[in-house]
């Protein structure tokens, strides 16, 4: 595959894993996180932490889209489809997590609850037009990566004057949960420098990540979601490091710059408001961190229209979901990893989708742990 | 049957026709079906019996195998073949890899009312032209309908005979430490052809099925003389799933290589572009074998001589493990686990 298999060459990574090794410090150790799942995900699926010398760790970060979804908003999708009988669509990865009562997006359906795998939003608003006597409902997860379609979607919606289509919105925002991982490092985290998101800062750009690399002095390398992006992302980081610096470097130069896509921004700006404060699972309540459905919208916004109530719910006791969001912990870590929770059984999100720290871990690397 | 034909005046209408309930209620419709569409395609001596077994002859030596599956593939047609013709596939490989002849099929038809019988005549024709082209015929069958919406156009399931002959072992738990594991061709080429028929995704690509019967290869390579030890086709799951199953049967780790593994360039973009990994891909005529490491050059090359092995590679060796990992050293220079597959990345594929 031409333009994929280059980031993926055995040869140049050898070559660039014996630079790395050249140049660490051997008298330090160096701990960075990968803030995105598609960071955690490419690491284990290409051994990526096998080329790095012993001094280097990798921590996986928060930036999971479904890993972060707490309970209580599955829990309102579950209640769209099984209480409100509407059809419920969403991305597939976000079916198999953990919800109340031993519910998850996949049992509900098994129970009646009308709900579809989709690919894309617009797919939601297709079923919305081919269903015009059932209420559709698109679960919007993720990210500012997934958040301009979403926009799309809504607009596209209100063109066609849909009565019956609605979203609900659980879109967040990735500098917020930067600012969290930064507040808490140093205390039980000790961190070097981010691996910062791809795909996000696609959207976003590079600018965003400019007042973390000053006011934490921690050195953020915006990378690719490729093998050899992530590993020359970590060569960066270590001479930025060595070097004393803490600037946010660029090595996905091919896709983001400093200013993102401004008409993904806009049409962002156009559809959502900032909510005032969003639950995150693993890092709490955090203000100005969530997307909500402007006023304009609102005939399309599933909370106003079902009159929604969010209920938070904790997380199961066992479960160290939270500590591995924030990189305070392993995974290996957990009581439950492994023998209670298993990708087939998962008690907590991070073990649901192959992006999670749990499920990377699980399915790729567990052979280390024995 | 030839009773109820008499009494049934209007020949069935291939070309307009529907299933009805009536087709599968046992009665003179379901006789004109089996006579008119199945037997008319499949019929050979012994499904001409009638009953409701068929008596075949019984093998002078060895012992018996026998394997059943169901196919409710979507969709019922796809680049490169149809529920049809993989019925007959994939019953005649779990048959023929444990090393047997395969000799008879049934086929037990399940079909939704209101389905066209034009495309239960493609479907039939495209079976008898598979197991003619395997020499393996359809000895019995069965018929059902079920009510519109409680099926899905056609469910197929075919049970196969066959025999193995004597001192052939091959077993799932007889991989050893040390062994080689090849594979017999392309993966996940089935797979991908069918996702790419799903009009949903809305895309297009040049995949075909891999179907096929697998017998002919199997027959070449055990006489090689190779020491085999398990042979496999791994079909729902991928080659991921089948290497797991043989671990855990077998009590021992796996590390294959990434590099060697063959895909095909089409397979590889479309499964990058849909994030599935072709290793958990189904094939429909592909086989995992299993030798005596210094046989494997030997097998090998016996594969290659054959057309369905011409891409046929070494890709690992079996190891001592406890824990019984199937490991890989990926392509670019790293380690990790090749694990089970963990909900249906593909489901109705087969």
């Amino acid at each position: 595959m031409k333009y994929i298999d280059e980031f993926r060459d055995g040869e140049v990574a050898g070559k660039l894993s014996a630079a790395i090794a050249s140049e660490v410090n051997p008298a330090r150790r160096y701990h960075f996180m990968e803030f995105c799942g598609g960071h955690t995900h490419a690491i284990s699926r290409y051994g990526v932490a096998d080329l790095l010398p012993e001094n280097v760790r990798m921590i996986h970060g928060p930036g999971c889209p479904v890993c972060v979804l707490p309970i209580g908003r599955v829990d309102q999708a579950i209640r769209l489809a099984l209480e409100h009988g509407a059809i419920l669509c969403t991305y597939g990865d976000c079916l198999r997590v953990p919800a109340s009562d031993g519910l998850s997006l996949l049992k509900a359906k098994a129970r009646g609850g009308d709900i579809r795998m989709i690919y894309s939003c617009a797919d939601a608003v297709t079923l919305a037009q081919q269903n015009p006597d059932k209420q559709v409902v698109f679960f919007a997860i993720g990210f500012e990566t997934t958040t301009p379609p979403t926009a799309v979607a809504i607009k596209q919606a209100a063109a066609l004057g849909l009565k019956n289509f609605s979203v609900l919105c659980c879109h967040v925002l990735t500098p917020p949960a930067i600012a969290s991982i930064m507040e808490g490092a140093d205390q039980q985290l000790h961190l070097d420098g981010f691996v910062g998101p791809a795909h996000v800062s696609t959207i976003i750009g590079s600018r965003p990540y400019e007042p973390f690399a000053l006011q934490y002095g921690k050195p953020v390398v915006i990378a690719g979601f490729e093998p050899l992006d992530v590993l020359q992302a970590i060569r960066m980081l270590i001479r930025q490091v060595n070097e004393g610096r803490a600037e946010v470097e660029n090595e996905f130069v091919r896709a983001v710059d400093r200013d993102g896509n401004r008409k993904a921004q806009a049409l962002m700006e156009e559809v959502f408001e900032l909510r005032e404060s969003f639950e995150w699972r693993g890092l709490g309540t955090l203000p100005l961190s969530a997307r909500k459905i402007r006023a304009e919208f609102a005939v399309f916004d599933a909370e106003r229209r079902f009159a929604l109530a969010y209920q938070p719910v904790a997380d199961h006791k066992g479960c160290d979901c939270g500590e591995i969001l924030r990189g305070v912990k392993r995974p290996q870590e957990c009581k439950l990893f492994g023998t209670v929770c298993t990708p087939e059984n998962p008690v907590g999100s991070c073990m649901v989708s192959s992006e999670g720290a749990c499920a990377a871990h699980y399915t790729y690397g567990r052979y280390k742990d024995v | 049957m030839s009773e109820a034909r008499k009494n049934y005046l209007r020949p069935l209408d291939l070309k307009n026709g529907r299933v009805d309930m009536a087709h599968g209620a046992g009665g003179r419709a379901m006789a004109q079906l089996i006579d008119e569409l199945f037997a008319r395609h499949l019929g050979n001596e012994w499904l001409a019996q009638g009953d409701d077994g068929a008596v075949l002859p019984a093998p002078g030596a060895g012992r018996l195998v026998m394997a059943t599956d169901s196919h409710v593939v979507s969709p019922l047609f796809f680049p490169g073949g149809d529920i049809g013709c993989l019925s007959v596939h994939g019953t005649i490989n779990d048959v023929a890899v444990m090393g047997a002849q395969p000799l008879w099929l049934s086929a037990a038809f399940i079909l939704e009312e209101g389905f066209p019988l034009a495309d239960l005549a493609r479907i039939v024709a495209s079976m008898a032209k598979a197991a003619r082209e395997a020499g393996v015929p359809i000895v019995t069958g069965d018929t059902k309908v079920v009510e519109r919406g409680k099926g899905d156009g056609v469910f197929i399931t075919t049970t196969g005979v066959g025999v193995v002959p004597p001192g052939c072992e091959l077993s799932g738990s007889r991989a050893r430490p040390g062994d080689a594991i090849l594979v017999s061709g392309t993966l996940g080429d089935h797979g991908m052809a069918i996702m790419a028929g799903r009009e949903s995704l809305g895309f297009e690509s040049p995949i075909v099925s891999d179907t096929a019967a697998l017998h002919g290869l199997i027959a070449t390579m055990l006489a090689s003389g190779a020491d085999i030890r398990v042979l496999r086709d791994p079909t729902r799951g991928g080659l991921a799933t089948t290497l797991n199953e043989i671990t855990r049967q077998s009590g021992v780790g796996m590390m294959v290589h990434e590099k060697a593994l063959p895909v095909s360039p089409a397979v590889a973009a479309a499964c990058e572009f849909l994030g599935l990994d072709p290793l958990y891909v189904a094939n429909e005529g592909k086989l995992v074998a299993i030798c005596a490491q210094n046989d494997a050059e030997m097998l090998l090359a016996a594969m290659r001589s054959h057309p369905l092995g011409a891409r046929a590679a070494i890709i690992g060796t079996v190891q001592e493990d406890p824990h019984r990992f199937v490991q890989m050293t990926t392509a670019f220079g790293g380690r990790r686990i090749v694990d089970w597959l963990t909900g249906d990345q593909l489901p109705r594929i087969c």
